[in-house]
């Protein structure tokens, strides 16, 4: 199969929805002429499509993102791109008090079919203002979808359907993987995943490692390594933290009795938190181990390569905690 | 742009019937029928009556938290509208939105919202919508002066300019934000001036005339429907009531309430048929009873209506 890297999978996403669907446009800062994306993440898109569909904004994401909601309630399909995910605190009272709440104030009376797209994560030293990861904050609203894709596969099919869905959907573009050209299979044939399921990229029967974004390959990494150590680890990556594939996690957890949830967001309120708090709920008598998190510490991201590296959780942090439970 | 005799009955009936549908959601929200908050427009119906009555059928407005009188100017049902204040399952919203959410999608209204000043982004998103699909359509933008001091107003209007859009944004300054005067929030004399910092044409309209407003207002709106782009317009007005039912209205001095009635819109506008031949006395009450007994009809729709079913608290969320 073709090898593409994860930023041209995404790319290629938009370029086959865009042309499949005129209804669709791109609306953000520096996504045109001269730059194309902050770090090139819609490169090739402005000379095919011009600048009537890839449409610089002024600095303004609340504008543009409330742009986004007037355009997708009158026929149009949006994607808003706000950059880094730091950036969504900006227009954070369009995500949770207007796109995602107008559907259910309205009756059901309007579809929301706005994508909004940044980039997520840490490990490239870009320092507390441009390294967040949101998920456990935004997995509160009801009324949003959220994908966290991890390959390059994942990220074009998961795209397409994050386009392609009439509801308001948050597209977590993962830095690192971004800028670091991380490789994959993406075939060539037109497809798409559906939001809101799971997959298993490593089946083991020891302990659960339900791993977001990014921190899936730090997860296979150590099921590599623990393999050695006759620790078998399946790895659970739910792609989606809204809607969740609860289903597929709780499964895996039946079969293993141990689960380590790794996020790269600090503890407190985080995606993790949401995971242990329904495997407790719903499947506390299958586990013979306390659920373990491995997070960031409570404190913003620091920009210093050793201080960046000392809190983003690692491989070495994960197989701790594995060993605390086995 | 000359109107004729029955489009001007027809703005007058349109002004009573805000004010009887406002008066007598006033007595229910009083009588305890009507839960939750009530913004009440009464005061205002020039401003409702006289931008849209400029617009064509399939033209967007975007309505604020105030926005019952802006809905019926666009030919709402108040039926539906009754039954939606009145959290019933016939409403408007299926009873979840409630006064400060009326929509319907159906006649473009797209929605009162209770977020100050998310008019005016939203609006920009039906503008640029309509200019990508060629389409024609102009889009009203509803504010309060309140709105006009937050950063949206600001990046929207700037955003509207820059490509052009064909919206007209309409602040309704009845010179209070909640309780906070505009004179204490703004060094402004003319809201409108802040139109040169977007490089858009911007006009203060100082009176409750409907037909002044009407004029002026219709020349934004061509405007912007040939291509050349938005308009701010400020029109000075005066809310006869508080900023919700049960406000006490300490901050309103009494010479300046007094000042106000002698400009009432629904008023003005009577006097001026009468004079001019087209409306009598005796026609005008005719009309006053017949919206009140609409309303009347409304009030009993709702009141008859079924409440949701409690489970339909979960529908709706996602398409």
């Amino acid at each position: 199969m073709r090898i593409l890297t994860y930023r041209e999978a995404i790319i290629e996403a938009l370029k086959e929805e865009m042309e499949r669907d005129p209804s669709i446009f791109i609306m953000g800062e520096d996504i045109g002429e001269h730059w194309q994306g902050s770090v090139k993440e819609f490169e090739g898109l402005w000379p095919k499509f011009g600048a009537e569909r890839i449409r610089e904004t002024p600095i303004s994401e609340t504008a543009f993102l409330g742009c986004a909601i007037g355009a997708a309630m009158t026929g149009m399909r949006p994607i808003a791109n706000v950059m880094f995910a730091s950036f969504l605190g900006v227009p954070m009272d369009e995500i949770f008090s207007q796109v995602t709440k107008m559907r259910y104030m309205f009756g059901g009376k309007t579809k929301m079919p706005v994508t909004i797209m940044c980039l997520s994560g840490g490990g490239m030293n870009a320092a507390a203002q441009h390294s967040v990861c949101l998920e456990g904050m935004l997995m509160s609203v009801p009324g949003l979808k959220m994908v966290s894709p991890s390959t390059p596969y994942d990220a074009k099919g998961l795209l397409k359907s994050a386009i392609r869905d009439d509801n308001p959907v948050i597209f977590f573009q993962n830095l690192f993987l971004t800028i670091s050209g991380f490789k994959g299979e993406v075939p060539e044939n037109d497809y798409t995943i559906p939001l809101g399921e799971a997959v298993i990229r490593n089946e083991g029967d020891d302990v659960t490692v339900v791993a977001i974004g990014n921190m899936v390959h730090t997860a296979l990494s150590a099921a590599g390594k623990l393999k050695q150590e006759n620790i078998s680890l399946e790895v659970v990556d739910p792609r989606c933290m809204a809607p969740l594939d609860e289903k597929t996690i709780i499964e895996s957890v039946k079969k293993t009795g141990k689960i380590v949830i790794l996020d790269e967001e600090p503890k407190i309120g985080s995606a993790a938190s949401e995971i242990a708090a329904i495997i407790a709920e719903q499947a506390i008598e299958y586990l013979d181990a306390p659920v373990k998190r491995v997070c960031a510490p409570n404190t913003p991201i620091p920009f210093s390569p050793p201080l960046e590296k000392y809190w983003l959780p690692d491989e070495n942090k994960l197989i701790e905690a594995i060993h605390s439970i086995i | 742009m000359k109107l004729n005799k029955e489009q001007l009955l027809d703005m007058f009936s349109k002004m009573v019937l805000i004010r009887q549908f406002e008066t007598r959601v006033k007595k229910s929200f009083a009588d305890g029928d009507i839960p939750g908050f009530i913004h009440l427009s009464a005061g205002q119906e020039a401003i409702a009556v006289g931008c849209i009555t400029n617009l064509r059928e399939d033209d967007y407005i975007v309505s604020h938290h105030r926005g019952h009188g802006h809905l019926i100017a666009k030919g709402g049902n108040i039926n539906f509208m009754m039954a939606e204040l009145y959290g019933k399952k016939t409403g408007y919203c299926k009873g979840k939105g409630g006064s400060m959410h009326l929509a319907d999608m159906d006649i473009n209204m797209l929605g009162a919202h209770g977020i100050v000043g998310s008019t005016v982004t939203i609006s920009t998103g039906a503008g640029l919508s309509a200019k990508l699909r060629k389409s024609g359509q102009v889009t009203l933008c509803f504010l309060g002066d309140g709105a006009s001091n937050t950063g949206r107003f600001h990046e929207g209007i700037n955003l509207a300019a820059i490509w052009d859009l064909p919206i007209v944004i309409i602040i309704e300054n009845n010179f209070y934000a909640e309780a906070t005067s505009i004179f204490y929030s703004t060094r402004l004399k003319k809201l409108s001036d802040r139109a040169i910092a977007y490089g858009i044409p911007g006009e203060t309209i100082d009176s409750n005339d409907v037909l002044e407003i009407y004029e002026k207002v219709g020349k934004a709106i061509d405007r912007a429907r040939k291509g050349k782009g938005p308009s701010l317009i400020e029109i000075q007005t005066y809310r006869h009531f508080g900023h919700e039912e049960g406000d006490t209205e300490t901050y309103k001095k009494k010479s300046e309430i007094e000042a106000w009635l002698k400009k009432e819109p629904i008023e003005l506008l009577k006097r001026r048929l009468i004079k001019d031949g087209i409306l009598t006395e005796k026609e005008a009450e005719r009309i006053n009873q017949k919206m009140k007994n609409e309303v009347e009809e409304a009030v009993k729709f709702a009141k008859e209506s079924p409440y949701p079913e409690p489970e339909e608290t979960l529908e709706d969320v996602y398409a």
